[in-house]
């Protein structure tokens, strides 16, 4: 792997940028793997990364159906925040907000992480409880946030109106060192660095099947044949559900579609992230100028990748009351994709009923932000049979009523 | 937008007319039941990439819950029938068949 800095850039202008390497390296199946993991999102990508970072295992394979980073986190609308009210969530999403503050340097490729500062607005006296009772927690967990007034609030993002005639802005969570991210690009440097390591990156390979013999995971049938390995990581986000049936168990996940939004590109308006979870939906501007936009999920299980309307409809009318100004923007694209919902909200890091099955899902509408914290557990869980980060993540906590409750916490969860 | 026909009323229902309630035919077990089985009931869901059998309520019409079978890798729906029953019609379930042949749901088929 070349390393990119900006001699490489001055030395690749001065001949017509003929020196660069592929990012990775195309890959065809080896017969067998130490660990093979499914889905090359940025949950299955990460996991790769962090197996060989910090635990030596680099004879892994990662098999993806379509194109890496074209599932969820392609689609997304690049929150990160760990502002969440349950310890062991602050945990895991503060480890990862705390390694996306050095990501582009460890990977040596620019996510252009920008912690430009998230707040959660609180419109109803029930909202400020809430958000007090989280900024409370947060100071014991040592996630650094402050419940801020409706001055503070009309100071860091001058478009919102504070008094609006439904829902006044009262307060809001302010999370100075949440952000955003570039999403690509962290599937593409995690992907880069996973094959500087030897890992091969397999594209245009579905599993079809999984092979197990006497209770325990032996390989998998894909569409470019068989691959056996010892350990197999299950990191499919919205088809969980369909690899859980093909491994013979069950979870607690439904999958949804989710959708977002982008308008026209603006002049800079807003350098914050602004979450309405009242009013069901968010806001934040991309370098290009884009207002991106997003909501709550529709209501049924779906798999196309497409949202009803009226969510949509929904979304912008709770917008434009809480920012007037965007009521001209004209809006540029639409798209959905398919997000894993568990219960309680919370993710599912764990070993299955299938012994070296593992399973990383239920990020729901919330796991771009936890790309990076979620890779490092899942190696560790899957390196050394147990990890702090994953142990209340078990997928067998809703039979021990041992839930991690944010559904509450975050009624817009991203 | 999905559409619905309220087996109650008749009416072909827009999506922004109804509730949607998750997972049909869910059994509730009784007394002397095990762990297993409440945590299914409680939790474990089917979230089939194809034929799905699902609650909805005809919210602001009629106002009544009924059932309906759906699938969740087209959107086509193939049929709605009233609440009151522990299983699809067999009508129904021919009518998936013959375009989705070898199709499953728990132990219907
Ligand atoms: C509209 C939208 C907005 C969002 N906004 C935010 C936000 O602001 N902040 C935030 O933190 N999170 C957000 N999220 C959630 C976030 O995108 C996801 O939680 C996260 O990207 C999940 O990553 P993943 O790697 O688990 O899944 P994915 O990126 O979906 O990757 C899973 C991969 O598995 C592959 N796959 C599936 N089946 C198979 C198979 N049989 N064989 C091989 N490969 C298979 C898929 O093709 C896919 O590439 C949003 C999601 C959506 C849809
Ligand atoms: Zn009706």
């Amino acid at each position: 792997m070349k390393h990119y800095s900006v001699f490489a850039v001055a030395r690749e202008a001065l001949r017509q940028h003929t020196g660069w390497d592929r990012a990775w390296a195309k890959a065809e199946p080896k017969k067998k793997y130490d660990v093979i993991i499914v889905g090359a999102g940025g949950h299955g990508l990460a996991t790769a990364y962090y197996l060989g970072k910090n635990h030596g295992i680099r004879n892994v394979a990662i098999l993806e159906k379509g194109w890496l980073g074209g599932g969820n986190t392609g689609r997304n609308t690049t929150i990160i925040r760990s502002n969440y009210l349950q310890d062991p969530s602050a945990a895991i999403y503060e480890k990862s907000r705390s390694l996306y503050e050095t990501l582009s340097q460890d990977l040596n490729y620019n996510i252009m992480f920008s912690p430009r500062g998230v707040m959660m607005l609180a419109q109803t006296q029930h909202e400020i409880r809430g958000y007090q009772r989280t900024a409370h927690a947060n100071g014991l967990q040592g996630v650094e946030t402050a419940f801020i007034g409706p001055d503070k609030v009309k100071e860091l993002c001058p478009i919102i109106n504070i008094s609006g005639p439904r829902y006044p802005v009262l307060g809001a969570l302010w999370q100075p060192r949440g952000g955003t991210a570039r999403h690509d690009a962290v599937a593409w440097g995690y992907a880069r660095a996973c094959s500087a390591m030897g890992m091969d990156i397999i594209q245009q390979c579905e599993v079809t099947g999984i092979r197990r013999d006497a209770g325990k995971v032996v390989g998998v049938d894909t569409t470019k044949g068989p691959i056996d390995c010892d350990k197999l990581a299950l990191v499919t986000a919205g088809h969980i559900g369909v690899m859980a049936n093909m491994a013979g168990f069950r979870l607690p996940v439904e999958s949804l579609a989710l959708q977002a939004l982008v308008s026209e590109p603006i002049k800079p308006v807003m350098d914050v992230v602004v979450m309405a979870n009242t009013v069901h939906g968010y806001m934040s501007q991309s370098d290009k100028g884009e207002m991106v936009i997003g909501g709550g999920t529709d209501g049924f299980n779906n798999y196309t990748q497409r949202g009803s309307f009226h969510h949509i409809e929904e979304t912008v009318r709770a917008l434009v009351e809480t920012f007037p100004m965007i009521s001209r923007l004209k809006m540029l694209r639409q798209w959905g994709g398919i997000v894993d919902m568990t219960g309680d909200r919370s993710p599912i890091l764990s070993k299955t009923p299938v012994e070296g099955i593992f399973v990383n899902c239920g990020w729901g509408t919330g796991g771009f932000k936890a790309i990076p914290g979620s890779g490092w557990a899942m190696a560790e869980l899957m390196a050394k049979g147990a990890s702090p980060l994953t142990e209340e993540f078990s997928m067998w906590r809703f039979r021990e009523g041992k839930f991690i409750d944010e559904s509450v916490a975050a009624g817009v969860a991203h | 937008m999905l559409t619905l026909e309220c087996p109650y009323c008749g009416v072909q229902a827009d999506e922004t007319e109804l509730s949607p309630g998750g997972e049909a035919h869910l059994k509730r077990f009784g007394p002397g039941s095990d762990i297993d089985d409440f945590e299914g009931y409680l939790f474990m869901r089917e979230n089939p990439k194809g034929v799905h059998f699902e609650r909805w309520r005809h919210a602001y019409g009629c106002g009544k819950w009924f059932l309906a079978a759906r699938d969740t890798a087209t959107l086509e729906v193939f049929g709605t029938y009233p609440a009151q029953t522990t299983e699809p019609p067999q009508a129904l379930r021919e009518a998936i068949s013959a375009k989705r042949p070898g199709w499953r749901w728990r132990d219907f088929a």
